[in-house]
């Protein structure tokens, strides 16, 4: 995600690297590197200032530690202090009271209307809860009805009142609704609003006290300047907010919101918006954040994502089916299938540490698996089942019918052949052979 | 925010009372640093990029301006403080390209082609709809016939929203109901164009996020079929800024640039606190023009840029 800064700092950090110690002189040089690469990542200026201000206290006091490189000490520090900055611990969405009310806040354009609708598909899958959204932005054209739709996908009833243009009593009567048909969570969407105008943030201060919500989250692009200061604080005036969320992070190399808001608030990062399905919503966890803004990876999140997609009865299928030589194109293609579950695979790779500065230029498409199903598809369900029908013929028919060239089915049958052969191996226990047969599929 | 202070009277009229804020000019702030000095020195530098950062101009953009500041001034000969404003100003506004119709006050469009086609491009949430209700309705008033064409056909209920817009300004809008493919939406839209003898054609687009290369493919692939019936279709690229986006911006211009050639730019949401100061690095970049800005959620609430005003506007700070 934040490739951007990761890799400035790595080359700021370059510069400490080579000298014997950290110097008043040589780490200025460095936290000036820092600090246009922070600010270049949207960082606010005076935090930025006073970031590498707290920095360069620190590193200077722990240069008698010459065992470790400069670079990786203030690697160290700087991920000390950025974790900090950030909040320390992971904070949960508080949903207590029935029902629990939950009030949605922020500027135009922010994300507010999708992210409702993805709090609502999490707290219903992950926490079992039986939310209602509630329709509060009566004046956006078309506001009311892009919920609607939304809540329709993931089967959440949505409350508006189409005539009423007063979000503070359909807020009331949304909650009485949510009281008689046994809902408990209540999420208002409201309208987006500017932190100056004054009546429109009158308007959102009075659902607040109509409704008295247990939590209230103010939904932030993640890609905001340096105005997120202002806005962020004006909101929390206004508000005194539980929390924010971080939206579109799936299209960020930088995000310096991330590292601002917490410090000038003081409230914590609760969620991110990872694109635009309604399932691509994400805890936020501020050391992983640490750990990827310094170009550390973030392999928790990723492993995560995996179990998470993980199907411990199709596990075991599968095993069953390797060790009997059953494995088949049908199983591949869930194999397949499982992987694009679990999200972008680029973003999946970047989570590696070290991969997100080596992939920045590379381009993983979406659908890179594309090609592979097209061609899998065009099998008939008897060739899927039993890959040795495969023959000549077969095999031009297969290519004539996705599109392909008889190269690349081939080249497709032959890395399901290699792929059944090294998982095989895998359930077997076959590790050494495994390793000499990796070496060898990369020479190929 | 200032935007507003150097439009004319009657505009300043239009904005919400809501909307005013107390400003102080930093340009006396500037000044302030500058008492007894002969050159410029760190304060003032330090004083000015601060000015600069906290308007998202960026590092290296900051730095172009100040360097050019420094030697203006030491070949010049730095005078007093008013002309140390005069140059600052002429400097930063000379990074801003210039609008192809000149700094000029109307909604126009280039002469002689019809019907004119705007595609209009961004990322989510920069207000590409409401941009174009704003832009029928200009362009309307200013006596042409417009056409709307719905093709963000992805996000949850964007056909509604652009066809409550057409009811309000009062112009056709053409569709094909969500999920449908866009391309075919603005193939539609320039067809129903010809036959009506339409001056202006405007395609809304779905938001996208730069870096996901299927959609960005996708508008080449709308830009190409409109090509089918118009060569020289899309004549103007409108690439929507979100005002309080920050250095991603650049990112933004030149992944759309790559993708649709973008030949032009609005700035949204400048009646907040943000200040858009990334435009300046993008139009002296990129070598492209902004032509609007959107000050507001109302018809009327979208004006021709003015370099001007926007330099200005970047020295005022919200008390």
């Amino acid at each position: 995600m934040f490739e951007g800064l990761s890799e400035k700092l790595e080359r700021s950090f370059k510069i400490l690297k080579g000298q014997g110690y950290i110097t008043e002189i040589n780490v200025a040089e460095t936290l000036k590197e820092v600090r246009k690469a922070l600010i270049d990542a949207d960082v606010s200026f005076k935090i930025a200032k006073d970031f590498t201000g707290k920095v360069k206290e620190k590193a200077i006091g722990q240069k008698i530690l010459t065992s470790v490189s400069p670079g990786q000490l203030m690697v160290k520090v700087m991920h000390d202090e950025l974790t900090e900055l950030m909040g320390g611990e992971s904070e949960e969405i508080q949903i207590k009271g029935n029902p629990a009310i939950i009030l949605i806040a922020g500027l135009q354009g922010s994300g507010k209307t999708t992210f409702s609708a993805k709090l609502a598909n999490y707290l219903k899958k992950k926490k079992g809860k039986h939310p209602l959204l509630v329709a509060c932005d009566v004046y956006r054209p078309a506001a009311i009805n892009q919920l609607k739709v939304l809540g329709e996908q993931i089967d959440v009833e949505v409350y508006s009142d189409e005539n009423s243009k007063l979000p503070v009593s359909i807020a009331r009567n949304a909650i009485q609704y949510a009281k008689d048909k046994g809902r408990n969570v209540v999420i208002i969407d409201t309208a987006g609003r500017l932190a100056i105008d004054e009546l429109m943030m009158n308007e959102i201060y009075a659902i607040k006290k109509e409704v008295n919500p247990q939590e209230i989250l103010f939904v932030v692009d993640s890609m905001t300047g340096q105005d997120a200061v202002n806005t962020a604080k004006a909101f929390n005036d206004k508000l005194d907010f539980n929390g924010v969320v971080l939206t579109k992070l799936d299209g960020d190399t930088r995000g310096g919101a991330a590292l601002t808001i917490r410090s000038v608030v003081d409230k914590p990062i609760k969620f991110v918006g990872i694109g635009e399905k309604m399932d691509a919503l994400d805890v936020f966890y501020p050391k992983r954040m640490a750990d990827r803004i310094l170009g550390m990876g973030d392999i928790v999140s990723l492993v995560e994502r995996a179990q998470e997609q993980y199907d411990e009865t199709e596990a075991k299928n599968l095993k069953r089916k390797l060790a009997k030589n059953e494995f088949n194109f049908n199983d591949f293609l869930k194999q397949i299938q499982q992987i694009k579950k679990m999200g972008n695979i680029k973003e999946l790779a970047s989570m590696i540490p070290g991969m997100g500065k080596a992939l920045k230029d590379t381009e993983i498409e979406d659908d890179a698996f594309k090609g592979i199903e097209a061609i899998i598809y065009s099998m008939t369900p008897a060739e899927r089942e039993n890959p040795k029908l495969l023959n000549g013929s077969r095999r031009k028919r297969i290519a004539e019918g996705s599109g392909n060239s008889i190269v690349e089915v081939n080249r497709l049958i032959k890395q399901f052949e290699e792929t059944s052969k090294m998982m095989r191996m895998m359930t077997t226990g076959g590790n050494r052979k495994m390793m000499q047969m990796m070496q060898q599929m990369r020479r190929n | 925010m200032g935007i507003f202070s150097f439009f004319s009277k009657e505009k300043k009229q239009d904005l919400d009372k809501g909307l005013e804020k107390t400003r102080e000019n930093v340009f006396s702030k500037l000044s302030k640093a500058f008492i007894g000095k002969s050159k410029v020195d760190d304060e003032v530098l330090d004083e000015l990029e601060e000015i600069l950062v906290t308007s998202d101009v960026g590092v290296s953009t900051t730095l172009k301006i100040i360097e050019r500041i420094e030697s203006r001034v030491s070949k010049d000969k730095y005078l007093g403080t008013s002309e140390l404003n005069r140059i600052l100003k002429e400097e930063i506004a000379a990074l801003l390209q210039e609008n192809n119709s000149g700094d000029g006050e109307d909604f126009d469009i280039r002469p002689g082609v019809k019907p004119y086609v705007i595609m209009v491009v961004g990322v989510n949430g920069v207000g590409k709809t409401t941009t174009i209700g704003k832009l029928a309705y200009n362009f309307k008033k200013a006596g042409k016939s417009v056409v709307l064409g719905a093709a963000d056909t992805f996000r949850a209920a964007a056909v509604d929203q652009i066809k409550i817009w057409g009811q309000r300004v009062d112009v056709p809008v053409i569709s094909q109901g969500m999920g449908a493919d866009p391309a075919s939406v603005a193939f539609d839209t320039l067809k129903s164009a010809i036959s009506q003898n339409t001056d202006i054609v405007i395609i809304d687009t779905a938001g996208r996020l730069h870096n996901k290369i299927n959609l960005m493919k996708e508008l080449t692939k709308i830009k190409s079929v409109m090509q089918k019936l118009l060569p020289d279709a899309p004549h103007e690229i409108l690439l929507v800024l979100d005002g309080s986006t920050g250095q991603n911006a650049i990112e933004q211009a030149k992944q759309f640039t790559a993708a649709t050639e973008v030949n032009a730019l609005a700035l949204t949401k400048l009646d907040g606190t943000a200040k858009g100061g990334v435009v300046i690095g993008i139009s002296d970049q990129f070598k492209i023009p902004v032509k609007y800005i959107g000050i507001g959620e109302k018809m009327t609430d979208l004006q021709i840029f003015n370099r001007k005003a926007f330099v200005e506007s970047l020295f005022e700070q919200s008390k």
